[in-house]
């Protein structure tokens, strides 16, 4: 059956067609666990503020670590994959911490440090952990799907962002980018992703606005 | 105004693309549906049977009620007390399945289609006449790559008690 649209309409159903294509390239990409995603500097967002304790009781503050490239990966022993990217970083916590580099684990374990500490103990874990509020997940978009990883640049803005097991090779390549680029920080361009890729990169950034309010447990 | 003709197969194409945008957010969202059965015929004095169908969305698992580790969180079906009482729930046989993220040590775990099976006793002192016993589903859902939080599902089945 033939039917007769106006322009208007054609025009409204072009705009949900190219929307169409923007909301699955995003929702994909939310998924999506191996591209290549430093963001260029000026698509950065400030990393949300968070007062946590870690496993001795001592405050962890995000702002702390303004001036090191920070891997945030947020877990629970529950979590499969999440085992699996363990060890991967605590290889970096090892390899970087003596270039400004260090890996901050929050654990959404609803029963909190009763499971998280012997895990943690077992796994030889050489970076601090925490234990989340909801607070926190909140402010970084609702985690929900684990491992969620951010990697935060130098200045507290978050340069990557991975939901579900990626590889090590990719965060590797992703500090050391970072690492690497302490001198470049008032140039920009540190990824040259263009088009699609670009927007969908951006689609899968959680992190809103720069708000920086303090929640502790 | 110009008039345009509608391309039912091109648009079709544009709106699949919607579609599937969507659906890769709600994966997000819920993965384990309940899909209710007819009311249950329960007659009083009696012990009875009902099957709790469950879907889980393609490419997903959740842990059995006897998951492979100390650390993995079990199925686990409870009911609250009300006009009939529980007397168990039986679990189908979980699958032995290796994962992208546990390549050597199988998992425990459903997936697809399956069915959970609730006994009831039914009390004398039931009143007859349609009733609904409610219950929480607990599950903890995980794909070859990512894992969801933990949630809680209300199930609820409708009964019909007879003397």
């Amino acid at each position: 059956m033939n039917l007769d649209f106006t322009v208007t309409k054609k025009r409204t159903l072009q705009f949900l067609a190219i929307a169409g294509i923007a909301v699955y390239l995003a929702s994909c990409s939310f998924y999506s666990t191996e591209w290549p995603s430093v963001k260029d500097e000026k698509d950065r967002k400030k990393a949300p503020e968070f007062v946590l304790k870690d496993a001795s009781g001592q405050d962890v503050k995000l702002s702390d670590y303004h001036g090191k490239v920070v891997l945030l990966n947020f877990w629970a022993t529950w979590c499969g994959p999440c085992e699996v990217e363990i060890p991967w970083f605590i290889d970096f916590q090892r390899e970087y911490k003596d270039r400004d580099f260090a890996v901050l684990g929050v654990s959404l374990d609803e029963d909190g440090w009763k499971s998280v500490r012997p895990f943690v103990a077992n796994e030889k874990v050489n970076y601090r952990v925490m234990v989340t509020t909801e607070q926190v997940d909140q402010l970084y978009g609702g985690v929900d799907s684990l491992p969620t990883t951010f990697i935060i640049d130098r200045e507290g803005r978050v340069a990557s962002s991975h939901v579900g097991l990626a590889s090590k090779n990719t965060y590797r390549k992703e500090i050391l980018t970072l690492l690497n680029d302490s001198h470049k920080t008032e140039r920009g361009a540190v990824s040259s992703i263009k088009g699609p890729l670009a927007f969908a990169t951006f689609g899968a950034a959680w992190v809103g606005p720069a708000v920086s309010p303090v929640a502790s447990k | 105004m110009k008039q345009v003709r509608w391309f039912p197969g091109k648009h079709a194409a544009l709106f699949a693309a919607l579609a599937v945008g969507v659906g890769c957010f709600a994966q997000a969202v819920n993965v384990l549906h309940f899909n209710p059965p007819p009311p249950l015929r329960a007659k009083i004095g009696t012990t009875v049977e009902a099957k709790v169908p469950l879907s889980l969305m393609e490419g997903y698992h959740v842990n059995s009620n006897t998951p492979s580790d100390d650390y993995l969180i079990p199925l686990q079906l409870t009911w609250t007390k009300g006009a009939l009482e529980s007397a168990g729930v039986v679990y189908p046989k979980p699958r032995l399945e290796k994962y992208q993220f546990s390549p050597d040590k199988p998992l425990s775990v459903f997936s697809g289609n399956f069915e959970l099976t609730a006994k009831f006793t039914v009390p004398a002192t039931a009143a007859p006449g349609p009733a609904a016993v409610n219950g929480k589903l607990r599950y903890q859902a995980c794909n070859n790559t990512m894992c969801l939080a933990p949630k809680s599902m209300d199930v609820a089945l409708q009964v019909d008690i007879v003397k």
